[in-house]
């Protein structure tokens, strides 16, 4: 399921820069090692061999953390001898960075933001910043369809469908 | 024969007001989930799994299978139209389907692809109701290690048939099992991998992976070439269904071909969208007029829709009868039939014979119902991709962190799919397959669990799973995918060696 995307967007801006794909292989490699080297060592602690009850209980994530380090190592292999324009390969240039920033850095503010104020206000805060940073909407039209989100989301799940989600203080004052 | 009137039975289940109704219901959403970019069959189904605790267990699983089916017909809508495969699965339906929308053809080919899905599903379910039953008549008589060796080999399947790079799969799904791992060990009742921390003792809910590395990390990647929909028209009457399904006789054999494919890559856990690729390169190949293919060739959206279709259904087969989910829809599937309390696997078919062949026969109508509700109302569906996408975007991401946040009522499930949306992100640009992953998180427990209790019984004696012809087979076969990329990698690397040496 991982080409999709990948192929809707085959050249865009290949000679611009960015942070290189081989950057990110290794650096993505090096984090699957480190984990399985985490789970190695944990498995240890917990005892990894044969006991009472049969295979302990770090007997299966042992393997499982050697077999993920080892694969994650052998994905480094092709890197080494990949030249040429396979090396120069983008991960990412610095203009779609930028697009991919603007949306997930409101969206990590967005889910911050839920166990203080609420998810209702909070989604329909990022609704309306979306429509109004990315969608060059004014807010006469921004600030309805926040509020319309808003409403539906609490009229679907707190009242139809009876499953309560986090509520902050307009909720309260509310009487919710 | 018992099983007809068992799905007879089934019939009466599924043809209930209230199932019909959510079997409507359920295709709706599916369409929708499946046009929109970043809501998939998997984590659409995911996102609403929470809300059908309530129901009952044959309800819910009505809906949801038919949300899927939903998806399975949407995908084809934004490919045709918008040259955007709304799923994985409809990439190969842009090669050709585009191109005939371009040339004022949209009608014939939307009809032409949700007849063949159509199709492809129908002989996948009937697949499925005969043999299903057989499977697990024959998998009641398994015990630990046969069902190791069942999970050995539909693991080891995704190594051997990967499209990409062996060792990227391997890590994938190895990361997949150290996830499942986190948390209580069932056995022992130690605690794993949390070092030290609160959060983790719950360990990682598939479902809030599935919407994290599914829906959120689609978004991320969709933005990239800031998206804008630019999209052919299209109107369906019922003079260009009539036409076009006077046409499709033509085309049987190319159908049933692709239906094959299809049923054979669903239950072994290839999935649909490596059969949709295939049946389309099959159908070139065997073309008289293999260089109409991408120019808007009707066999070019019929070949891979059928396949797509046919594997997407099939692949509830090893889900009912063994419990072995044949891609993550299933597998969403079956995190849903544990929750509902139902123990997946062979049993099902003596315990829960209502709830297995309501099921069944729901599949019959629910592609009717699928069938029906696209013809009539692909205009509305493709109005949606006119909404702009910050619009969408932000209704999405708000869909999804409630999604997370129900399964299990913690605000901490929402960072968590911010982080695996970003985790997906980041795997997907780089050719990671993320479907391995999820399997392997959900089955993690259960394959342990096998895996020590036949240790358990043997004493440690890893011969255990060799101790009969049936696990024995499974397990040399699951041993030869896994030893296939490595024999072709080898001759590849000793090939280019004596090339290189030449050359030099």
């Amino acid at each position: 399921m991982s080409s999709t995307t990948l192929e809707m967007a085959p050249a865009a801006g290949r000679s611009a820069q960015g942070v290189k794909r081989s950057t990110m292989e290794v650096f993505t490699s090096l984090t699957l090692a480190a984990l399985g080297a985490a789970a190695i060592w944990d498995s240890l602690r917990l005892g990894a061999g044969w006991g009472a009850e049969g295979p302990q209980s770090g007997y299966f994530p042992f393997w499982i953390g050697l077999i993920l380090v080892g694969s994650s190592f052998a994905n480094l292999l092709p890197l080494m001898r990949a030249r040429g324009a396979a090396a120069e390969e983008m991960f990412v240039t610095w203009p779609q960075a930028r697009l991919v920033m603007s949306v997930l850095v409101p969206t990590v503010f967005y889910v911050a933001a839920i166990p203080v104020i609420g998810i209702y206000i909070a989604s329909a805060a990022l609704v309306a910043y979306f429509m109004m940073r990315l969608g060059e909407f004014t807010w006469r039209s921004a600030v309805p369809a926040a509020a319309a989100t808003a409403v539906v989301a609490f009229v679907t799940f707190e009242i139809w469908f009876l499953v309560g989600l986090p509520k902050g203080p307009v909720e309260d004052m509310l009487g919710f | 024969m018992d099983d007809i009137g068992l799905l007879m039975q089934g019939f009466g289940v599924a043809l209930q007001p209230d199932n019909m109704l959510l079997m409507l219901i359920g295709v709706v959403l599916g369409v929708l989930i499946g046009v929109l970019p970043g809501l998939g069959g998997a984590n659409g189904i995911a996102i609403l799994l929470p809300l059908t605790f309530a129901m009952p267990p044959v309800s819910a699983v009505i809906m949801l299978s038919c949300i899927y089916w939903g998806a399975l017909f949407g995908g084809a809508i934004t490919s045709i139209l918008f040259n955007i495969p709304g799923e994985p699965w409809s990439v190969a339906t842009t090669f050709d389907g585009y191109p005939m929308a371009q040339q004022g053809k949209a009608g014939e080919a939307l009809t032409a692809a949700f007849t063949s899905s159509f199709i492809g599903a129908f002989v996948a379910v009937v697949m499925i109701t005969f043999v299903a039953p057989v499977v697990a008549g024959f998998a009641l008589r398994f015990g630990p290690p046969e069902f190791f060796a069942v999970m050995f080999l539909s693991f080891a399947c995704f190594v051997g048939m990967a499209k990409g790079s062996p060792a990227k799969t391997l890590a994938s799904m190895m990361l997949g099992f150290l996830l499942a791992a986190v948390g209580m060990d069932t056995v022992t009742g130690q605690l794993r991998m949390t070092f030290g921390s609160e959060e983790m003792i719950r360990g990682f809910d598939f479902l809030v992976a599935v919407i994290g590395l599914f829906g959120i990390s689609e978004i991320l990647c969709s933005i990239e070439d800031g998206l804008r929909f630019k999209g052919q028209r299209a109107k369906i009457d019922l003079k260009v269904v009539l036409k076009t399904w006077a046409e499709l006789p033509k085309h049987t054999f190319l159908a049933a071909r692709s239906a094959l494919i299809g049923c054979w890559m669903g239950i072994t856990p290839a999935g649909a969208t490596p059969a949709s690729f295939m049946s389309y390169g099959v159908a070139r190949r065997m073309s008289k007029d293999p260089d109409g293919f991408g120019k808007g060739k009707v066999e070019g959206v019929i070949a891979p829709e059928t396949a797509a279709h046919a594997a997407g259904t099939s692949a509830l087969l090893p889900m009912l009868t063994l419990g072995v989910p044949g891609s993550p829809t299933a597998a969403v599937l079956l995190g849903g039939l544990i929750m509902w309390g139902l123990q997946p696997g062979p049993m099902l078919f003596v315990e829960q014979k209502e709830f297995v062949w309501g099921l069944i026969a729901s599949m019959y109508l629910g592609n009717i119902a699928g069938l029906l509700v696209v013809l009539v109302a692909v205009p509305w569906f493709a109005a949606i991709l006119r909404v702009p996408f910050p619009i969408i975007a932000a209704l999405i991401l708000t869909v999804c962190a409630i999604g997370a946040y129900t399964v299990s009522n913690a605000e901490f499930d929402i960072v968590l799919m911010l982080i695996f949306g970003i985790v997906g992100y980041i795997m997907k640009k780089l050719d990671y397959p993320l479907a391995p992953l999820v399997l392997a998180l959900v089955l993690g427990d259960r394959t342990e669990e096998a895996f020590r209790q036949s240790l358990l019984v043997s004493q440690g004696d890893v011969t255990v799973f060799f101790h009969n012809w049936l696990s024995g087979g499974i397990m040399a076969l699951g041993i030869a995918m896994l030893l296939w990329p490595l024999l072709s990698w080898a001759r590849t690397a000793l090939l280019g060696g004596f090339r290189g040496a030449r050359a030099a």
